[in-house]
């Protein structure tokens, strides 16, 4: 079931989605290759979340295709799509923990669903999890109503991990975290993608996250890709809102100069 | 994809060879799992240990966790541990894995049952003084909440209060009217059904009319108030109150009582009487109507009857129960509405304490009221 290197993982053509009688989408081609990191920006309200949720089947979608890890989800049953769900994982803006579930209990939730390992190994995963993210163990008695915003988003990427997963969509995830919090996220999602090999589709408004992590960045504008590339063809784009975004009052000299590599 | 194997290799000199390979991934964790626990518990004699990891076509953090745990029981044995044939994408993985302490500092265990028994009954009494210190606390803010809208009437949040009837009342009216109605027939069925063995059908229009007006009457209002608007308001504040709302309200230099539970509270208690009135005569039109079709008692000659066996007193009693009860109702709900902590459940414990609570004070007034009206000889 390994797929080349360079194949998509995501694979989405002409996708088009209306929400009521509003066309959000509207002809979008999007793939992501396995191992890289890709960024998706976009104004607020142009339909990121939009994508993102119709990717990961919340959402209707009108017309086009899907392919995850090469299942093509219209045509999939029930099962082989629950074998989709079992190899991607999302974090959730909010972190969207189960509140009535101990941090640790929200990590085992889909170990226990899907794998029905024995008790002690299911919690020793969970803590490896945990401190996989960069917490300590023993959060995983704390509650969601316990901890941090930081810690929360942590943990959600922890239950995000719990199986494994080949891709991993991040909805924002260094929004609301302090300065130090954000780097350190955003090198928690690097040294992620380089031990599990992870492909991540991280929808952000963060630039210098995307600067520091993104392998390649899609930009999302009037219900489709406006343009995708890396950092540096965004940066030499013409395209005014590319500009203004790229080259506004938040942008740094110094991204010109490539952190990865 | 292969299943995922540890054979067992020689044991020369006390050392011992294991070969993994295959897929050492989360899908063949739980095969995997008594295979490692198998051969570490099988050969404790060993003195070394040699785990060779060249053949195993995928690995993930299920595998890499799976061998190093069976690594740190090894190591732990005093035994000679190492791994060999890791692959360079691979070693990240583990160097990750193994970088985590994998297990929870213990708890410590408090006292024995006996004290924790003594402990939860003493925890119990001691919410018991917190929730009436807290319904007093809240009695007093809204007391303080009505003298500043009386000395400025124009703070009032009158439009709030409108919706407040609209939804608590005006949406309760059928639902009330159906359920009264059916208390009123059943007791009229009853009671015919009882009384006729001694031949006194007649009397059960002065037990239909005494006992709806000055208690089934309100008792049942209540506790359907209780169970719909109560529950409700609850969860509102509640939820609120998780998203900050009630705490944004208040840095703005509003309170939350006058802004949110006032309103709340004056349409309970303009509320709760019209349907009182409304339910009781619900149940008088049930009551009259079971006994024309069931008992054969003439609807005029029940009306009549009506008219001796009740008094205005039996009608106001009930009705002055009615604003109490819609105060009590409405604490204890906007009490327990402010109690919501962060999760989901606590929200839904709260509702349900709020119910339960509130219709147990309900009847609790009520029997003070008995008491009461029996003592001044109403």
């Amino acid at each position: 079931m390994a797929l080349p290197p360079t194949e998509a993982v995501i694979k989405v053509q002409d996708l088009v989605v209306e929400l009521d009688t509003r066309r959000v989408l509207n002809g979008v081609k999007l793939d992501l290759l396995r191992g890289e990191i890709l960024g998706f920006v976009g104004a607020s309200g142009a339909g990121k979340s939009v994508l993102t949720r119709t990717i990961i089947g919340l959402l209707p979608k009108r017309e086009g295709l899907i392919e995850v890890l090469g299942v093509d989800l219209d045509k999939a049953d029930d099962r082989e799509k629950q074998a989709v769900d079992r190899r991607w994982g999302v974090l959730f803006q909010q972190g969207a923990l189960f509140s009535s579930l101990s941090a640790g209990k929200n990590v085992e939730f889909p170990i226990r669903e899907y794998l029905g390992l024995s008790q002690k190994l299911t919690t020793e995963m969970a803590i490896s999890k945990l401190e996989m993210v960069g917490l300590k163990p023993d959060v995983y008695r704390n509650f969601p109503s316990e901890l941090s915003g930081g810690m929360i988003k942590r943990v959600a990427l922890a239950r995000a991990l719990a199986l494994d997963p080949e891709i991993l969509f991040l909805d924002e995830p260094t929004s609301g975290l302090d300065p130090i919090s954000a780097g350190e996220f955003d090198q928690l999602i690097l040294t992620l993608q380089e031990t599990l090999g992870v492909s991540i589709f991280m929808v952000t408004h963060d630039l210098d996250s995307l600067h520091r992590t993104c392998d390649r960045i899609a930009v999302l504008g009037n219900g489709k890709i406006i343009e995708a590339g890396t950092m540096d063809q965004m940066l030499g784009s013409n395209h005014p809102w590319l500009k203004s975004y790229f080259h506004g009052a938040r942008a740094h000299d110094d991204w010109h100069v490539p952190v990865k590599g | 994809m292969t299943a995922a194997t540890l054979q067992g290799g020689h044991v020369n000199d006390g050392g011992l060879d294991l070969a993994a390979a295959g897929s050492w991934t989360a899908e063949h964790a739980r095969a995997l799992e008594p295979l490692v626990d198998k051969a570490t518990h099988a050969n404790e004699t060993v003195r070394r240990i040699v785990i060779d990891v060249t053949r195993v076509e995928r690995l993930d953090t299920y595998g890499a966790w799976l061998i190093e745990r069976t690594m740190r029981v090894w190591i732990s044995r005093g035994v000679e541990a190492e791994i060999v044939g890791l692959s360079d994408s691979y070693g990240h993985l583990f160097k990750k894995v193994r970088a985590g302490a994998g297990k929870l500092t213990p708890l410590v265990r408090r006292g024995n049952s006996i004290t924790a028994t003594l402990e939860s009954v003493g925890r119990t009494m001691m919410a018991v003084v917190a929730d009436i210190l807290l319904f007093t606390q809240m009695a007093g803010s809204l007391v303080v909440a009505f003298l500043r809208v009386v000395a400025h009437p124009t703070k009032f949040r009158f439009t709030s209060m409108v919706n407040h009837l609209e939804r608590v009342g005006w949406h309760a009216v059928p639902i009330i009217l159906l359920i009264t109605f059916l208390i009123g027939s059943i007791l009229a069925q009853q009671g015919i059904f009882h009384f006729r063995t001694f031949g006194a059908d007649i009397y059960v229009v002065d037990m239909v009319g005494v006992l709806v007006l000055r208690e089934v009457g309100v008792l049942i209002v209540c506790i359907m108030v209780a169970g719909r608007s109560g529950s409700a308001y609850t969860a509102e504040l509640g939820s609120m109150k998780m998203r900050e709302e009630v705490d944004a309200l208040r840095t703005m230099g509003f309170d939350p009582v006058e802004v949110l539970i006032l309103p709340r509270i004056f349409a309970l208690i303009i509320t709760v009487p019209i349907l009182t009135f409304l339910g009781s005569m619900a149940a008088l039109y049930g009551g009259g109507v079971v006994a024309w079709l069931y008992g054969g008692i003439d609807p005029q000659v029940f009306l009549a009857r009506l008219h001796e066996s009740i008094s205005v007193k039996s009608f106001a009693v009930g009705m002055i129960k009615a604003p109490f009860m819609a105060i009590v109702i409405g604490l204890v709900a906007c009490v327990e509405g402010l109690q919501v902590k962060g999760s989901a459940e606590s929200l839904g414990a709260k509702t349900t304490d709020s119910v339960v609570k509130s219709i147990f004070l309900v009847i609790v007034l009520d029997g003070a009221f008995a008491i009461f009206f029996a003592s001044i000889g109403v």
